[in-house]
């Protein structure tokens, strides 16, 4: 009983706070709207899309800072800008795309570097980066929830087109159905995704919530919409366990929600029935002992 | 009566590589064409350029008498792509992939009307899957997976198919039900241009053959283009016998 009192007080002394509650609803929101977008990320195999993404929008939360505007609006300006430009130099040059993409995020980065070194307060370096769930204001949780928001609707209006984007686009073309169109919005989704993201853990980590919560889903299943319904209860779950856990331990809630979706993927990869090591491992050893016992004639 | 599939004078360059040469090709309805040549010949370039995926310098593609983006919006081309072409570790049921053909009839979220499901249950019973739909397309055998993707274009109902390589990796039971197949669906008006490197199977399937090499050096009855001569003098091919120029 003791126990079980114990475990309760976990979840509710915390909740006693008015900022643990705020932390849960960004990070649970955020972690939501990552999880889905990220199903597509793994299939396509735009990791590293996510990672140029969600670098190149410092600068554009710098200015957003500096002019006094909502964080996203810069962010997002960047964020499609730098998509948009990383296409434009792959297609006019002979540079490959992932040369293409690390010349581009990391400049972008850097610039955001020497903007930020520009503004009197040193103070939101910090939060920009590692994100400060913790100490989010009126304004950034809203901005949070009106973009994940929009980002589910269009996911479930055209989730079946984005489907057929990754699976096969020449097949999409070939019936009328633009595939550029759809790499387009799936390029906008992300990046609207990542600034709501970068709210809970700092642009450093973005990049885990787009694609670990979907890899992790993807060694779990072979039916893509139970692969969303399992990324995102994989983010839920570990927004939850992050927030609680830092609270108690008093360390980053970025770094815990991340490392408890890393924790998830891992026993994912070890254990999934079919897909894990483990179990790949085991049917191996039977099919091998099974030879064995059928002896050398059969081979 | 418009051809099936018209193209003329396409000229395709990748920068400064002359992929295709000024081509023609007329195929009529209702006819199975072989597209041979080797490697690198602009076999996959041709399908491009009949799917509108590359641009050409010139020239044009009309599929029954529309242009290539009337076609294509109309669902008239169905495509099965190459094995290798294809993740078949993506998470899709073979019943999905067949639905993907129906696409094109949907309102914009793509969601199923009983007649949609209708056509992919037909679609499925007629390449023998009906007991599979429910695996993941990767589940299958080679040639199983061949017929989910020609189910796809049925279920789409496409006038015209382009299938790249549909014996690649394919064991000889599986290639006699796929020739049976597209028999079938050219006895049903259905116009195929099949690109392959079996050329035992061309004479048994096609009711005419191309022979590229960037230009088409033969276009015609499969046993003409097929003949050692033509090969040889097609690609230079210096062979002692009829086996030898049967492996392009």
């Amino acid at each position: 009983m003791d126990a079980l009192m114990a475990v309760a007080e976990w979840f509710t002394v915390p909740m006693g706070f008015d900022f643990v509650r705020r932390a849960l609803l960004i990070s649970v929101v955020a972690g939501v709207a990552c999880a889905v977008l990220s199903c597509w990320m793994t299939l396509v195999g735009w990791s590293l899309m996510g990672d140029a993404v969600s670098h190149a929008v410092l600068p554009g939360v710098v200015l957003s800072y500096l002019l006094g505007l909502p964080f996203a609006a810069g962010a997002l300006v960047f964020g499609a800008g730098s998509v948009a430009l990383i296409g434009a130099v792959n297609r006019t040059s002979r540079v490959k795309e992932d040369a293409v993409i690390g010349v581009v995020f990391t400049a972008m980065f850097a610039l955001g570097l020497v903007l930020i070194s520009r503004v009197p307060s040193q103070t939101d370096l910090g939060h920009i980066l590692f994100g400060n769930v913790l100490g989010v204001s009126d304004t950034a949780i809203w901005q949070v929830l009106i973009l994940a928001g929009a980002v589910l609707a269009v996911v479930w209006y055209k989730h079946r087109d984005l489907t057929l984007y990754a699976f096969d686009p020449v097949h999409a073309h070939a019936m009328g159905i633009n595939p550029r169109l759809l790499e387009t919005l799936l390029l906008g989704l992300l990046s609207v995704t990542v600034v709501v993201a970068l709210q809970a853990v700092g642009i450093i980590l973005v990049v885990a919530m787009v694609i670990i919560p979907g890899a992790t889903a993807y060694l779990l299943t072979d039916r893509f919409e139970r692969m969303l319904v399992i990324s995102a209860a994989v983010a839920a779950t570990s927004a939850v366990v992050g927030v609680f856990a830092s609270f108690h331990l008093n360390v980053s809630t970025g770094g815990l929600i991340v490392l408890t979706q890393a924790a998830a993927f891992t026993l994912a990869y070890l254990a999934s029935p079919g897909h894990g090591v483990l179990w790949r491992g085991r049917t191996a050893r039977r099919i091998r002992t099974r030879a064995a016992d059928a002896g050398p004639s059969t081979v | 009566m418009s051809a099936a599939i018209e193209v003329t004078d396409a000229t395709v360059r990748y920068g400064d590589v002359l992929a295709l040469d000024a081509v023609s090709l007329s195929v009529a309805p209702g006819r199975i064409c072989g597209l041979l040549g080797t490697n690198g010949s602009g076999k996959s370039t041709l399908f491009k350029t009949v799917l509108g995926l590359v641009p050409t310098d010139h020239g044009s593609v009309r599929i029954l008498g529309h242009t290539g983006a009337t076609a294509r919006r109309r669902g008239m081309i169905g495509y099965v792509p190459q094995s290798e072409q294809v993740d078949w570790a993506f998470p899709v049921r073979v019943c999905d992939v067949v639905m993907m053909g129906r696409y094109g009839h949907m309102g914009r979220r793509r969601r199923a009307r009983p007649a949609d499901r209708e056509a992919v249950a037909h679609a499925l019973a007629r390449t023998h899957l009906s007991d599979l739909a429910d695996r993941q397309i990767g589940a299958l055998s080679g040639g199983q997976r061949k017929r989910a993707f020609i189910a796809r274009a049925i279920a789409q109902g496409a006038d015209v198919l382009l299938l790249d390589e549909p014996f690649a990796g394919v064991d000889k039971r599986s290639e006699a039900r796929i020739t049976e197949l597209l028999l079938q669906l050219r006895r049903e008006g259905h116009t195929l241009l099949v690109s392959t490197h079996d050329l035992a199977q061309v004479p048994v399937l096609c009711d005419e053959a191309v022979l590229l090499q960037r230009r088409v050096l033969a276009h015609g009855d499969p046993e003409e283009v097929l003949r050692p001569e033509t090969l040889m003098e097609a690609f230079g091919i210096h062979t002692d016998g009829r086996g030898a120029a049967w492996t392009l």
